[in-house]
């Protein structure tokens, strides 16, 4: 970020992080069975680092938790994520991050599906076919680069999380 | 003489010949040095070489002449130098081969404390007249750099009188070094060209250009350097050089906003803590013309940054170019520098305030405080323009996040303005306003909003003058209403800490205020629910840091104690722990005084008078709290702390009060004297008092004597044998523990463990005794005192510990008594307790005992292995890191061992003291990488929560090493970790997404 290279949304808005999932005695009693609910999906998700700013996914309000669709019986997550501004041209690489960051932390039952909000983005139907389409994920994954990109946004962030 | 010329002579013409090298030398110096011959001497004899026609031969000849006076250059007198000096100029001339020698031989005359005056001069003027430095070899660069530094060191007002020619000359001759070794040098010459005021003349920018060439510095030094040169060094030498003088301010301003645009992390870095250092030096006038390029740097860095190391360092350097520019002593003629840059400043900065949604808001808000801090002058103006504006805005705001960032971009304001005694601070103007938004945040009903509040009104409180008497007052007032009345954790939180930071400053206003109220609800009986009289009764803690203070609010706490034990207040069982741990917290934050001191000494005994009360009753039917042993285990800690800190006179006093209570029933001392007169409180019906007994004489200061010793030791080790009940004999085993601690080493101390440890062997030897596990217990702490202590019998009872490991009933304990045995124990023989705890005792007994462990390991039958295997990861996970690493390899394949043992306890603990090794691995790991990674993944599926997450930790851990060496597991750790990524678990599968996420 020199300072040639002006960024898209110089200003963006900022939300307040939630704290952690505060820990139940249920959590600790081995015989409870806890089911995947969307706190702990968006838990997951929500530390990403955003692709242009040093803040994370939630403070920037991309992901939310209402947005967050679980069905434990019927192994399907649903996330739809909010681009800050229309035009943002990082959409598919954060939707991509999620869907990565899901792949690895959940586990092989689901069916995981990342879309933009509807309404929230210029060419939003190209965005969601692309994260949809397995076979265009799978190939964008194989190439190093941009699998280097999406790491960079999924390194763990301790502090945040 | 002649035999000594002849043999002068050999010696010359062994070395020119190239014969002999250092031997020639070493026996030329030694007889020069016992005075057999001379300088002159020397010279004579070299006379033919010395003006031989072959360069070669001449070479040799100063080499030698050089080499020798390297040796014994003090020994010189002023006209020899006079005269060598001559000659060595003369020989720069001469051939190139001969240069390097002449040079060690200058080298070596310039250290003479007798050179002539002038000399100096016509050295540095030779050379830098006849050679040109940059041509020759790395060793002679450093060679003439030594010579500069030495003749600056020496004859500094000679080279000052060159001008601007030495200068000239240095530049000259630095011009386009490229190793590190020589630029440290040269950035040590230029230093003092720079700092001790030699004239630069108009040669200031070529020494600037000759220095900043390498800024910003980029050296990696290659591996196993063996100069050891880091780049650290080389950026502060090149950094005092280049903010030496307000002379380079011209040059390096630009260049320093040239280098901010660079894209290099660390160059960003450097330029910036490069101009903070130079903001401290220079004047406004010097700064002037470059303020407007080099805060549109700075703001671009705090903005739009990558990372916090850069931001912060953007923050200092505006911090200090404000502080530089505040210094400026203004002309009637010049304009208010300071002020042009706070215009910028404010311009910029002050329109994001206005948006406490974006994200600029925080590193506007944090520009204008670093400015604001930086000087009286700036925090005033800063102030007078952003404060308005903020309050303006929370008062016309209504959403609660908003007003919540300006709270805290208020509160960033209020902290840092530390203004001098005799400027009164600049925010009193906004007093008025700023404490009406404090209490009416206070009054909304959001928590975040109340919370930060709080945090504002702590800094409002910090400064003088800020808060008035009605405002503490009124604040009090809303303190104590959300104490009452907030039931958010998080809130009530917050109270306690703004009123414990008040209380500090305003006591008067919470004795008046806080305490009576909260006092009255803690009895107003059970209307109010149990966790409003528990914030009470934490804030009453909290506030209690003025003795003023304690002096209220313990009787208070004392008084629920009382009625808790009479039945009159309905107080449950946790309720009482909670006070006992108020009075805890008292006990510990109290400044040590005369006046605490006093008031704590009076509650020890109310606390033993209850204690024994509740006893005496508990025979007779009724049941007080008080009896409990949770209540007792509870007010052990409020005994302990304040015996701990008692002063000598009333430290004794307790003590013997403590133990005539004890041995002899002597009850006068208590308050509320009802007690039957004849009561034995080591016998069995109260026994478990005892706990109280050792918090009281086992925490007092070691040079408080406890009376009668003997008989107490005596009593409490027969307790301690014979008692059953668990608390009662583990307490008269720590007590008894603790005094043999702290008794005096002697015969009276090895007789009496003598006889302790013939009891203990009789019982635990007698396999029907019944009383194994309270001898057993009394074995483990009476170790653990020796141990602590270095006592030389201690071996005699730890051997006991290790024998009893494979004993069926005892073994399990014993292994666990280990853990004991390593770590602190919070109630007895710490360091709190002034016990007598050597340093480095763990490894010690580690170093001693783990050859014996492994023995007994590899001795034990099948089933008996496991507690060795717990044992010895008990010892190893309380062992420093350093010990760990160092043993690791050895230990190594037992610890494996431990990980495929049945027993899920020995798997925790070992998993757990491999978690932090994994972390940064030593190479003995490595090799037995696979064992590990089978095991550990194994235990992911166990059927316990706490293996699987630890296990998973270890995973994690082992992310970290070499890529190259846990690559071929890769696949596999993948496919093991899709398992518990759906374990039923929540907090399991979260462990597991971590350490897939991170495979």
């Amino acid at each position: 970020m020199s300072g040639g290279a002006r960024l898209e949304n110089a200003n963006p808005l900022i939300f307040q992080r939630t704290g952690e999932r505060l820990q139940t005695a249920n959590d600790e009693d081995e015989d409870v069975a806890d089911p995947i609910d969307d706190r702990e999906i968006f838990d997951l998700i929500r530390s990403i680092n955003d692709p242009e700013h040093p803040l994370s996914l939630e403070e920037l309000n991309v992901v939310e938790q209402v947005r967050v669709r679980v069905d434990d019986q019927e192994n399907i997550v649903g996330v739809e994520f909010t681009p800050t501004i229309p035009h943002c041209s990082m959409a598919t690489l954060i939707g991509l991050s999620i869907k990565v960051k899901l792949l690895r932390s959940l586990p092989e039952r689901f069916k995981i599906d990342a879309h933009i909000t509807p309404g929230t983005h210029a060419s939003e139907d190209a965005v969601n076919k692309q994260l949809a389409d397995k076979e265009r994920v799978a190939a964008a994954l194989e190439n190093s680069q941009l699998l280097e990109v999406v790491n960079q946004c999924l390194i763990s962030n301790a502090r945040t999380g | 003489m002649a035999a000594d010329s002849a043999l002068l002579l050999g010696l010359v013409e062994e070395f020119v010949l190239g014969q002999q090298d250092r031997k020639a030398v070493d026996t030329a110096t030694g007889k020069l040095k016992a005075g057999q011959f001379t300088i002159l001497q020397l010279v004579e004899a070299l006379g033919l070489h010395l003006t031989s026609s072959q360069p070669q031969t001449r070479g040799r000849g100063v080499q030698l002449l050089s080499n020798v006076l390297q040796e014994c250059y003090g020994d010189l007198t002023e006209r020899e130098v006079k005269v060598l000096i001559v000659f060595y100029e003369n020989r720069l001339k001469d051939h190139y081969v001969i240069t390097p020698h002449v040079i060690q031989g200058l080298k070596a005359l310039t250290k003479c404390s007798v050179l002539p005056p002038g000399s100096a001069v016509s050295i540095l003027k030779s050379l830098f007249q006849d050679i040109h430095v940059q041509s020759l070899m790395l060793a002679e660069r450093s060679c003439v750099y030594n010579i500069l530094i030495q003749l600056m060191e020496s004859r500094e007002s000679e080279l000052k009188g060159l001008g601007a020619d030495f200068v000239f000359g240095f530049v000259q001759s630095v011009d386009g070094e490229r190793d590190p070794r020589n630029l440290l040098l040269a950035f040590h010459i230029a230093r003092k060209i720079v700092h001790e005021g030699y004239d630069l003349g108009k040669f200031t920018e070529e020494l600037f250009e000759v220095t900043s060439c390498y800024f910003p510095i980029d050296f990696s030094p290659p591996a196993n350097d063996p100069h050891g040169i880091t780049q650290e060094e080389l950026v502060l030498a090149l950094r005092v050089v280049l903010t030496g003088t307000p002379r380079f301010a011209e040059f390096l301003l630009p260049l320093i906003i040239e280098k901010l645009d660079s894209d290099v992390q660390s160059a960003k870095l450097d330029s910036l803590q490069t101009l903070t250092a130079c903001a401290s030096v220079y004047e406004h006038k010097d700064l002037a013309q470059f303020l407007p390029g080099l805060w549109a740097s700075l703001r671009r860095e705090v903005f739009q940054t990558a990372s916090e190391r850069v931001e912060s360092a953007g923050l200092a350097a505006v911090g200090t170019l404000t502080a530089c520019l505040s210094r400026s002593v203004l002309n009637s003629d010049s304009e208010d520098s300071l002020n042009v840059f706070l215009e910028l400043v404010l311009k910029d900065c002050q329109h994001h305030l206005c948006e406490p949604d974006l994200k600029l808001v925080w590193p506007s808000a944090k520009l204008l405080q670093a400015t604001s801090t930086a000087s009286y002058r700036a925090s005033h103006r800063v102030a007078a323009a952003v404060l308005p504006s903020l309050i303006e805005q929370y008062n016309s705001r209504t959403q609660c996040a908003q007003r919540r960032t300006l709270l805290e971009v208020l509160q960033g304001f209020v902290h840092p303005v530390t203004s001098s005694e005799e400027d009164e601070s600049v925010l009193l103007d906004f007093r008025q306003s700023l404490c009406s938004i404090v209490f009416s945040a206070l009054s909304e009903s959001n928590a975040d909003l109340q919370i930060t509040s709080m945090r504002l009104l702590t800094a409002l409180g910090q400064q003088t003058g800020l808060l008035l008497e009605s405002d503490v007052e009124l604040a009090v007032d809303h303190l104590t209403r959300l104490i009452l009345e907030e039931g958010d954790p998080k809130v009530s939180l917050a109270v306690v800490e703004c009123a414990g930071a008040l209380a500090r400053l305003h006591p008067a206003a919470f004795i008046s205020k806080m305490v009576p109220r909260l006092k009255e609800e803690i009895f107003s009986g059970g209307l109010r629910s149990k966790a409003v009289r528990q914030r009470c009764v934490a804030a009453l803690a909290a506030v209690s840091s003025r003795p003023s203070l304690v002096q209220e609010s313990t009787p208070v706490l004392l008084q629920v104690l009382t009625s808790a034990h009479t039945g009159t207040g309905a107080f449950s069982l946790e309720e009482v722990i909670s006070v006992c741990h108020s009075l805890q917290k008292i006990a510990e934050q109290a400044q040590d005084t005369e006046e605490t001191g006093g008031v704590f000494h009076d509650v020890i005994p109310r606390l033993l008078g209850l204690a024994l009360q509740a006893a005496l009753q508990g025979s007779s039917g009724h049941c007080s709290p008080i009896l409990e042993e949770t209540v007792l285990s509870a007010m052990v800690p409020i005994i302990s702390t304040t015996c701990a800190r008692l002063q000598s006179r009333l430290a004794g006093q307790t003590a013997s009060l403590a133990v005539s209570l004890f041995l002899d029933g002597d009850v006068s001392f208590l308050p509320e004297n009802a007690f039957p007169t004849q009561i034995q409180l080591l016998k069995v019906s109260q026994s478990q008092m005892v706990c109280l007994l050792m918090g009281c004489v086992c925490w007092l200061p070691r040079t408080v004597e406890v009376p009668q010793m003997d008989r107490l030791l005596l009593e409490l080790e027969e307790l301690s044998c014979t008692c059953d009940h668990p608390l009662s004999y583990t307490s008269a085993a720590k007590c008894y523990a603790g005094l043999v601690n702290k008794s005096p080493a002697g015969e009276v101390l090895d007789s009496l463990i003598d006889r302790t440890l013939k009891r203990i062997s009789t019982e635990l030897d007698s396999a029907s005794s019944p009383v194994r596990t309270q001898a057993f217990t009394l074995l483990l702490w009476v170790s653990k005192a020796l141990l602590l202590r270095y006592h030389p019998l201690s071996t005699a009872l730890t051997d006991k510990l290790f024998s009893l490991l494979s004993d069926p009933e005892l073994g399990w304990l014993a292994a666990d008594g280990f853990s004991l045995l390593m770590s602190d124990s919070p109630d007895v023989l710490n360091r709190g307790s002034h016990a007598d705890v050597r340093i480095m005792y763990r490894q010690r007994f580690f170093t001693e005992n783990s050859a014996k462990l492994v023995e007994g390991f590899n001795a034990a039958v099948q089933e008996k292995k496991s507690g060795y295997l717990k044992a010895l990861s008990h010892i190893v996970n309380n062992l420093p890191r350093q010990v760990q690493l160092t043993e690791l390899p050895a230990l190594l394949p037992l610890l494996l061992e431990a990980l495929s043992c049945p027993d899920q306890g020995v798997q925790v603990s070992t998993l757990s003291c491999l978690q932090p090794v994994l972390l940064d691995p030593p190479s003995a790991l490595i090799t037995q990488l696979e064992v590990l990674v089978g095991r550990t993944l194994a235990l992911t599926t166990s059927p316990t929560m706490k293996v699987r997450i630890a296990s998973l930790r270890c995973i994690h851990a082992l992310s970290r090493f070499p890529e190259h060496e846990i690559m071929p597991f890769r696949a596999r750790v993948l496919r093991a970790l899709a398992a518990p990524l759906d374990d039923h678990k929540r907090v399991v599968r979260s462990e597991a997404a971590v350490a897939r996420n991170e495979w």
